[in-house]
């Protein structure tokens, strides 16, 4: 029975009969593959084999030219199999798939080898052992290429609603967007309000223009629009399905109070007795357990917080709209979606752990985001730049950036906006106190786009003093609670000590723990800097690896705001494809059972991860749902008789290529 | 056939490992990319194949590349809850497993490696191909593989296609 597994089925079937023709098109890539693997030799040794009718070296096979070369061959040479050896199929193989496609062949009579990604690129300097490793990843693929099925594309319905987790400026811009285009969307916020990160900015660089004046308005148009519906702190718990068909689960939390009957008047936050650290402010200042999350929150609800709630009923009685329920339980609801949109923003680095630069440990170190809550003027102080020890303003203050980026201890990345975060906050303290002596403590500036160079220029005009160098030494004074920095200028190659009243941390960007749950909810893949990772990074920045997920704004690496919303807008673009057109395509490689050999054992079923296996009782087989597999082939290798077989990825497809990894055959010859 | 081949033959000082890599779709196949993009140099010992998950791989594969010659196998999947396929990889495990444990008996298990490796971690593919070249160097040629076969026919070829028993076996032990 076992002896099934593996074996080549003798199934003399029209496919078996017709002579292979196989046309094998090696590409040299430029010099990428020419530069060091021989590309006549490989091609020369690969005409050999059995079967292969012809074979040809392109410069570029990808190129207009190096497509019309395969399709004038297999027009020439009736191929009916084609090989490329170029880079990887995971770029390329739709490009040559459509290629073939347009002369009569099945698209998945295309073998691709990778002898770039795999290859050439890391044998650099090892050229004649990479010649020959080419040679046998492209006979492995010849071998694999004879025994290719065709193998239809199906068409999956898109269900033309979307959902946008996070709402911050990108996701709202990808709902905007989405909705005024007519589709349904569905905004999942966790925080109380929508606007992310970008409510808490006190100004924006480089126009320093006011950021809620500018994101409030935004967020006023999200709530207004009737295609838009906000489900705020509320998170996405489960999701299954697939592209056009996703089934979310989403999470709200409860607010203990009824969003219809509540005004956010914020009447009950003025008899609230308890103070706690207000996040919002980056835990400066105090906001009591029920509150608004700040003045233009949206939706203007409060939200009751029932870990530091005493109980008092305070709150009850001064609400006017009885809204207040303290029994209220966390809700569910479930929707169906068709493409999803993941804008989980970031977090700052936190310098409070390692004490960076003594953070943490003296009273007058602050973080960046702490010195746009002091500047903005709903922010703790009034809009007062103010220092923690004695609530003095501070005369002489010092800036450090890259704390917590381009730092092999902390993050190796650079977090892109913090130069210009310093840039701009150093301005906004000169306009508030022109006296104020201020320093940026760099290693490099960065500002690369729009207005970010002038601006760099204006603060040098305003008297900012720029020192590159990173500090090396960081004290208090006990008494006056000023801060003592030693560092090198390396421009002058001298130390310098100097005294600051102040001192602000520029730290970077970092994941923050929404990722991780979506990554695992959504699977998607993280890059190493732990944040989200598209499906290309320069030609599908917004999508990613599963069909009908896109990426916008932070969450898949720093980004600055423009940059975020033009992201939130692409993500809109790519996801109204699916949705306009109403169907996704989606691959043909699924797994097929043959009935004769099956023997009703149903050691697959439990196996399939998408319940897409089903046992038919009235003929004791097991039964594909095509709709549901996956192809992933984990019941294909777990099925003890042969009789599951995962198309495009069969037994004798994937045997003739382990074969052919070993060339003890032509040693022999 | 062609020249200059001379890779696995009889004469023990030339002998290079020789690996075959199952990489997986989604994670490892892209995590060989991003090793190539970045340029990370390794020994051209290894040679991949690409499946759509790693629980894709059968022990019975396992078995005929070291039948047919390789001197260690390598099966790579995606970290244990980022698989594509919700939990694919956790079957590989197990599969794998009871794979290296069968082959205890033969002395083959060391040949046998199983490693996440995610689309971000070039760095560790290039670093685990090093590693288990370096190991495969020290245990010697796979001293099961078959020796130096003569030109044989496709209708041969056919024929030793078929899986040995312990294949079998080893497929058998998954059925709980």
């Amino acid at each position: 029975m076992s002896d099934n597994k593996g074996v080549e089925k003798p199934v003399e079937s029209k496919l078996d009969q017709e002579e292979k023709r196989v046309g094998v098109f090696v590409c040299e890539c430029g010099v990428n593959i020419g530069g060091v693997v021989n590309t006549r030799a490989v091609a020369d040794y690969i005409g050999s084999l059995h079967g292969v009718k012809v074979t040809s070296v392109n410069k570029f096979t990808c190129s207009d030219s190096g497509q019309a070369d395969i399709q004038a061959k297999i027009k020439e040479h009736k191929l009916n199999r084609v090989v490329v050896a170029a880079c990887s199929p995971k770029t390329h193989e739709p490009t040559f798939r459509a290629c073939i496609e347009e002369m009569g062949l099945n698209q998945y009579f295309l073998e691709f080898v990778n002898i770039r990604d795999h290859c050439s690129w890391i044998h650099m300097w090892e050229k004649d052992k990479a010649t020959e490793k080419a040679k046998d990843l492209v006979r492995m693929g010849v071998e694999r290429s004879k025994l290719l099925e065709p193998l239809q594309a199906s068409e999956v319905p898109v269900n033309d609603t979307a959902l946008v987790i996070g709402a911050g400026v990108a996701g709202m811009q990808s709902a905007l967007d989405l909705a005024d285009m007519g589709f349904q969307v569905y905004l999942v916020e966790k925080e109380p309000s929508i606007g992310g990160r970008m409510a808490r900015f006190d100004k924006v660089f480089p126009t320093n223009d006011c950021s809620i004046c500018i994101l409030g308005p935004k967020m006023v148009e999200v709530a207004r629009n009737k295609n838009i519906k906000i489900m705020s702190y509320s998170e996405v718990i489960a999701v299954d399905g697939y592209v056009g068909n996703f089934n979310v689960k989403v999470e709200h939390k409860s607010r203990y109070l009824d969003v219809v009957k509540c005004t956010g008047c914020a009447k009950c936050s003025e008899v609230c007795p308890v103070e706690v650290p207000y996040d919002f402010n980056e835990g400066l200042g105090t906001r009591k357990a029920i509150y608004v999350p700040f003045p233009q929150a949206v939706p203007l609800r409060a939200v009751l917080d029932k870990d530091n709630c005493i109980n008092c009923k305070a709150c009850a009685k001064a609400c006017a709209s009885g809204a207040i329920n303290y029994d209220m339980q966390t809700s569910y609801t479930d929707l169906n979606v068709g493409i999803i949109i993941v804008s989980v923003g970031f977090n700052t680095y936190d310098p409070e752990p390692r004490h960076d630069y003594g953070y943490g440990l003296y009273d007058n170190i602050i973080t960046a985001m702490e010195f746009e809550r002091l500047l903005n003027a709903a922010g703790p102080t009034g809009g007062h730049v103010v220092r923690p020890s004695d609530c003095k303003e501070p005369l002489r203050v010092g800036f450090v950036n890259c704390v917590g980026s381009r730092d092999k201890n902390t993050n190796i990345y650079c977090s892109g906006v913090c130069c210009m975060v310093t840039i701009k906050n150093a301005q906004l303290l000169k306009e508030k106190r022109p006296e104020t002596d201020q320093t940026i403590m760099y290693i490099d500036i960065r500002t690369p786009f729009r207005a970010y160079e002038e601006s760099y220029n204006r603060s040098r005009d305003l008297g900012v003093k720029f020192l590159r160098g990173r500090p090396v030494e960081v004290k208090e004074d006990p008494v006056t609670k000023n801060i003592k920095v030693r560092v090198e200028d390396t421009l002058a190659g001298e130390m310098r000590n100097l005294e600051f009243d102040l001192l602000v941390l520029a730290t970077g960007i970092v994941p923050n723990e929404g990722i991780g749950k979506i990554q695992q909810l959504l699977k998607l893949s993280k890059a190493a800097d732990g944040l989200l990772m598209e499906a290309h990074p320069k030609l599908k920045p917004v999508d990613t690896t599963i069909d009908g997920v896109f990426l916008a704004g932070v969450a898949s690496g720093p980004k600055d705001i423009p940059y975020a919303v033009s992201q939130g807008s692409a993500c809109a673009g790519r996801a109204t494809i699916l949705l306009k057109n109403k169907k996704a395509i989606t691959e043909g490689i699924t797994a097929v059972v043959e009935p004769e050999v099956c023997v009703g054992c149903q050691v697959c079923i439990p196996m399939c991860p998408f319940q897409a296996i089903k046992f038919d009782e009235k003929v004791n087989k097991a039964n594909v749902v095509k709709a549901l597999c996956k192809g992933c082939g984990t019941c294909v290798a777990a099925c003890p008789t042969g009789a599951l077989e995962q198309c495009h990825f069969k037994n004798n497809q994937l045997l003739a290529q382990i074969k052919n990894v070993f060339r003890f055959e032509e040693v022999a010859a | 056939m062609s020249e200059g081949q001379t890779v696995a033959s009889t004469k023990e000082e030339c002998w290079v490992p020789n690996i075959l890599a199952f990489a997986c779709n989604w994670c490892s196949y892209a995590g060989a990319d991003l090793a190539g993009v970045s340029r990370l140099q390794y020994p051209p010992t290894v040679k991949i194949l690409r499946v759509m998950c790693s629980s894709r791989v059968e022990p019975a594969f396992i078995l005929k590349a070291l039948k047919d010659g390789a001197d260690g196998v390598l099966i790579a999947g995606c970290h244990i809850g980022d698989c594509h396929y919700i939990d694919g990889n956790k079957n590989a495990e197990v599969r794998i497993n009871n794979t290296k444990k069968a082959l205890e008996k033969l002395g083959l298990d060391k040949r046998l490696r199983l490693e996440w490796i995610s689309a971000s971690e070039g760095l560790k593919f290039s670093e685990v191909i090093k590693e288990f070249t370096e190991e495969i160097s020290k245990l010697g040629q796979n001293p099961v593989k078959e020796k130096i076969e003569p030109q044989i026919n496709a209708d041969e070829r056919r024929s030793s296609a078929s899986v040995n028993k312990s294949a079998a076996n080893v497929q058998g032990s998954e059925v709980k």
